[in-house]
């Protein structure tokens, strides 16, 4: 199964963004197909190059990504939300003038202002890693027992590993090319995120938190982790 | 001595399970655990001859009845068995998405602009 890919050429690069072609926004999706064209069109209006990493989706969304203007590639069967990810990854780091990733959620929950701001303090040379973190100030409203679990996995995480976040399972992120060379996630699932910065944290690299804007829509909140799901991710990690 | 036909049940059954496990797969690396293998068929076969066996064991560790003794050694032996299993199957899951990974981004193409373009278009009806 095949995807159309968008006739994606220099020139239409240069119609979109600001032109210079050094950073790929990562969206891995599984059955995003209601958002994820408004999505990739959202990225596309403060970014170049998307890639959407397509978990084995069984509806339009790969299809739809495409059309908006998106890479994309498909994994052949649903392997999870961190092996999209790490695809993501290689597929960037494929472009030898990717100098800076964004990760970036499908459900719609980010803000394109966040991720150019987290961008910018990476070419500015403020860190090699920038983690968007929604608890830096009081924008985003999880509910109190969302809190409560993401504070305990923050704190898990900070434990075992040489970092100190607010907030570890935010999905937007941006990483500078040296450091995403060395990343390997091998954890397939939601514990992907805390393995992500324990990695960062392993390589001694430099990394700020910007202030994210998480917005809960019913529809993020519908596609979003169950909070039983912490304790599997807490399993995956012990056990790993 | 009067052999029993649950004795011969388990015999059989204990002596196929071991044989199987010993012709599956092939690794240098497995010959200890072969040879653990063969010894547990050993004990198992000789404890179903003489159960009596465990007896003298539970006593010599402290427990009071063989049954008992067979029991722990169960959890223990199940406990071992998922550890074990959740490694390999782990392991497994790491090939496949080594593999369905390349797959994938054999598929899409070099994601440079200059040699983008469409890399495959046959198939426009995408998705189902």
């Amino acid at each position: 199964m095949t995807v159309e890919q968008p006739a994606y050429t220099l020139e239409k690069a240069e119609q979109t963004g600001s032109g210079v072609r050094d950073t790929w926004v990562i969206i891995p999706m599984f059955n995003e197909e209601s958002v994820i064209g408004d999505v990739v069109a959202q990225v596309l209006t403060a970014f170049d190059q998307v890639v959407c990493v397509d978990d084995g989706s069984t509806d339009r969304s790969a299809a739809l990504a495409a059309h908006a203007g998106a890479r994309v590639v498909r994994h052949p069967l649903n392997l999870g939300q961190g092996a999209a990810l790490q695809t993501g990854f290689e597929y960037a780091l494929a472009d030898p003038s990717m100098q800076y990733i964004v990760t970036f959620d499908a459900d719609g929950q980010h803000q394109i202002a966040d991720a150019v701001g987290m961008v910018e303090r990476l070419k500015a040379g403020e860190a090699d890693v920038v983690f968007g973190s929604r608890f830096l100030d009081e924008r985003s409203k999880p509910s109190f027992a969302k809190a409560m679990v993401l504070r305990a996995a923050v704190g898990y995480t900070n434990f075992t590993t040489h970092t100190r976040l607010t907030d570890a399972h935010n999905g937007l992120r941006a990483i500078r090319r040296p450091v995403l060379e060395k990343l390997d996630i091998t954890q397939n699932g939601m514990a992907h995120a805390s393995e992500l910065v324990a990695q960062i944290g392993a390589l001694k690299a430099s990394y700020v938190e910007h202030p994210v804007h998480i917005l809960y829509t019913d529809y993020s909140k519908a596609k979003g982790q169950s909070l039983w799901n912490s304790i599997n991710i807490l399993a995956d990690l012990i056990l790993r | 001595m009067k052999i029993v036909l649950i004795q011969l049940v388990l015999i059989v059954v204990v002596v196929i399970t071991a044989v199987r496990l010993l012709r599956d797969r092939g690794a240098r690396t497995q010959a200890v655990r072969r040879l653990g293998l063969l010894l547990f068929a050993a004990f198992a076969v000789w404890s179903i001859l003489f159960p009596t066996i465990w007896n003298h064991i539970a006593r010599l560790v402290g427990v009071g009845r063989g049954t008992d003794m067979v029991l722990y050694a169960l959890v223990v032996a199940f406990l071992s068995f998922t550890l074990t299993t959740y490694v390999r199957f782990r392991e497994l899951e790491t090939r496949y998405t080594k593999l369905a990974r390349r797959l994938a981004l054999d598929e899409a193409g070099p994601p440079q602009l200059a040699q983008a373009g469409p890399p495959q278009q046959e198939s426009p009806h995408a998705g189902s």
